[in-house]
């Protein structure tokens, strides 16, 4: 077992102890429909959380996804409702605002040398405000390629449903985790993250993968937008209003140090398991209130912050002593 | 004497604050017609005064977390706590200094924890303020159980509506707490030494300086500032709202401190100037309601205002239009 996967287990480890405690309390949460959902209904957040790992990796951080997923929505809605487009060049069409808007903010983060959580609110307040400017409203979306996707389902025995949604999540974080794994891009990342000096020192292209960070952390959220656009069949310029710190949360839940260079993409995904399952735990008690899914991740996040804090003073003082 | 106080005045920030009420001015050609009715005044820069102080409270908070090149993201929830400890107290029956006295004690408290994560285990600013800002709103939603708190009481409906001299209770409360934190960051060693530890908090600390002392310093500040800023906007709707109180204004406060040209990166601060910057901030969001365009353009207006102030203040233009030497520069 080597050292640095450590967080990861600890991660693992504690989504295992908690779904195996819920299940103690509630016997119906271990049932295929319940896994099912779980990947349905946080479908938006876990495509976001990739692109939020890929951004936290290279030491930066992104807090506009929000506000895309909700300019992306509404965007979609209008092209398809009010201007008769076809979904698919309506989601392409938002893919690539998407993925310039992403981009300027990685110029701009790189050649204006400011701290990217300040690049990324103004990035928030102009998406924010591009979508309440198309409309205030909420805009339904009836086309028959809507229909015909959320028909697209993997019945479970057990009355559990994989639907198309959920499965383009596990996609993308499988795609997500090999990009950042196993080629030239992530190992750039990850140098990036350690630490910026050396990284462009060794050769790494600092401008060009800054960019493309920050696209890629874009388009996702784009595509998390499109994916709450299927989910709700509906736009609305409020939607998603502080995901971002949604998938921050689970990103650090996930094991991915805030300071970058260090993390896994897998660990995002049991970071977001995890969020869900406080969620549906709640939904399942039911006497509690909405309010405690926010005091609990507030508190797990604590938790893993001083965890990671303790196990790399640890491995920090093991290397000094050898 | 005089042109001293001439050559300060002129300044980037307070010029824009003159120019954008001098368009809000030929929008809205009553802008600067101030009535005196009721024992207090009226008009529009009044308004923009008394709706303006609770970001420039926060902003006289904030400033001292991002010389030391850290960021309080928790300011907003915090107020959310404040408001609803006061209004359950009061409704609850405690007389109103003791639920105010409670009230301004969680802001403290809060400000100390955020104080502790970032002095003492060392977290990045952003995610140790992170942690409140989720979980703190859930608190707050705790304490209220969910409800709008109203209350009548008069002492905190005076703190939020109340005037003092015929100005609002709430901008008087701002200009306190900044002439306060000025003279104590001016007057005293302290801004320096914030100064310090912004630029390089190791060698701060190496030099002598208490950094994590000043760290608690800085973050209860923020905490209690937020608190103040909480119990005003309590105060100005008669109820703590757990679920709206303070949103997004974090954001409105870090951006009146960037405006005020405090740098991001630490190292150069100034506490009346970010108190400007909320002032600037309010100025538009005033004029863009007076000229009736709809409220949503405040955040594109805010945006584009972001990325200018960021161009300005970047290396990028101060190497083509050397404009003076910032405190970055002269450390190069």
């Amino acid at each position: 077992m080597s050292r640095s996967l450590r967080p990861l287990l600890a991660t693992a480890v504690i989504f295992a102890i908690a779904y195996a405690l819920a299940v103690l309390q509630f016997p119906a949460m271990f049932s295929t429909r319940v896994l099912g959902n779980f990947l349905t209904d946080n479908a938006f957040l876990g495509i976001t959380a990739v692109g939020m790992t890929f951004v936290i990796l290279s030491g930066g951080i992104d807090l506009s996804v929000g506000a895309v997923i909700g300019f992306t929505g509404v965007l979609v809605a209008v092209l398809i409702s009010w201007a008769g487009w076809h979904p698919l060049t309506a989601f392409a069409l938002a893919l690539s605002i998407a993925a310039i808007f992403g981009g300027v903010m990685g110029l701009a983060i790189h050649y204006l040398q400011v701290p990217a959580f300040i690049v990324t609110l103004a990035g928030m307040f102009l998406a924010r405000g591009g979508a309440s400017v198309i409309t205030q409203d909420s805009v339904p979306i009836n086309h028959e390629f809507y229909d015909w996707i959320s028909q697209l389902i993997i019945r479970l025995p057990g009355g559990g449903r994989l639907s198309f949604i959920g499965l383009l999540m596990v996609a993308v974080f499988i795609v997500g985790a090999l990009v950042a794994h196993r080629t030239k891009f992530g190992s750039y990342v990850y140098a990036l993250g350690g630490n910026p000096v050396s990284a462009s020192l060794m050769g790494v292209p600092v401008a060009r993968t800054t960019v493309a960070v920050y696209t890629l952390s874009s388009v996702l959220a784009a595509l998390a937008g499109i994916v709450f656009s299927l989910y709700t069949s509906a736009g609305y310029p409020l939607a998603a209003v502080g995901v971002e710190l949604d998938a921050i949360s689970a990103v650090v839940i996930g094991g991915t140090l805030l300071t970058g260079g260090y993390g896994f993409v897998l660990g995002t995904f049991i970071g977001v398991m995890l969020l869900g399952l406080v969620q549906t735990y709640i939904i399942f008690d039911g006497t509690l209130s909405s309010w405690w899914t926010k005091i609990v991740i507030g508190a797990l996040l604590f938790l893993f912050i001083v965890l990671q804090r303790l196990i790399f003073a640890a491995s920090a003082q093991g290397e000094k002593a050898s | 004497m005089m042109r001293r106080i001439l050559t300060r005045l002129a300044n980037p920030q307070l010029l824009a604050l003159v120019g954008v009420l001098l368009v809000n001015w030929l929008l809205f050609p009553n802008f600067f017609r101030i009535t005196w009715q009721d024992g207090r005044l009226f008009g529009s820069l009044i308004d923009v005064l008394n709706r303006g102080a609770p970001v420039a409270i926060l902003a006289i908070g904030m400033v001292g977390v991002i010389a030391t090149k850290g960021v309080d993201l928790s300011v907003g929830a915090v107020m959310a706590m404040a408001g609803a400890v006061a209004a359950t107290m009061v409704v609850a029956g405690y007389p109103a200094p003791v639920a105010v006295a409670a009230a301004l004690a969680v802001g403290l408290v809060c400000g100390l924890w955020n104080g502790f994560l970032v002095a003492v285990l060392d977290i990045q600013p952003i995610v140790a303020t992170l942690v409140l800002m989720v979980a703190g709103r859930g608190i707050a939603q705790l304490i209220t159980e969910g409800f709008i708190v109203t209350f009548t009481d008069p002492l905190l409906i005076f703190i939020g509506t109340g005037s003092f001299l015929g100005l609002p209770m709430a901008a008087v409360i701002a200009l306190v707490l900044m002439i306060l934190v000025t003279l104590l960051v001016r007057r005293t060693a302290i801004g320096l030494f914030i100064e310090a530890v912004g630029v390089n908090r190791a060698a701060a600390s190496l030099a002598g300086i208490r950094s994590r002392m000043l760290l608690f310093l800085v973050y209860g500040l923020s905490g209690l500032c937020a608190a103040v800023a909480g119990l005003i906007v309590a105060g100005d709707i008669r109820g703590a709202d757990a679920n709206n109180a303070g949103l997004w204004l974090e954001l409105d406060a870090i951006l009146a401190v960037v405006i005020g040209g405090t740098s991001l990166l630490g190292g150069r601060f100034s506490v009346p100037l970010a108190v400007v910057g909320a002032l600037i901030i309010q100025a538009m969001n005033t004029g863009i309601l007076v000229s009736g365009f709809p409220p949503e353009f405040n955040l594109i207006v805010k945006a584009a205002l972001i990325f200018l102030v960021l161009i300005i203040q970047s290396p990028l233009a101060s190497r083509i239009v050397p404009v003076r030497t910032s405190a970055r520069e002269a450390r190069s």
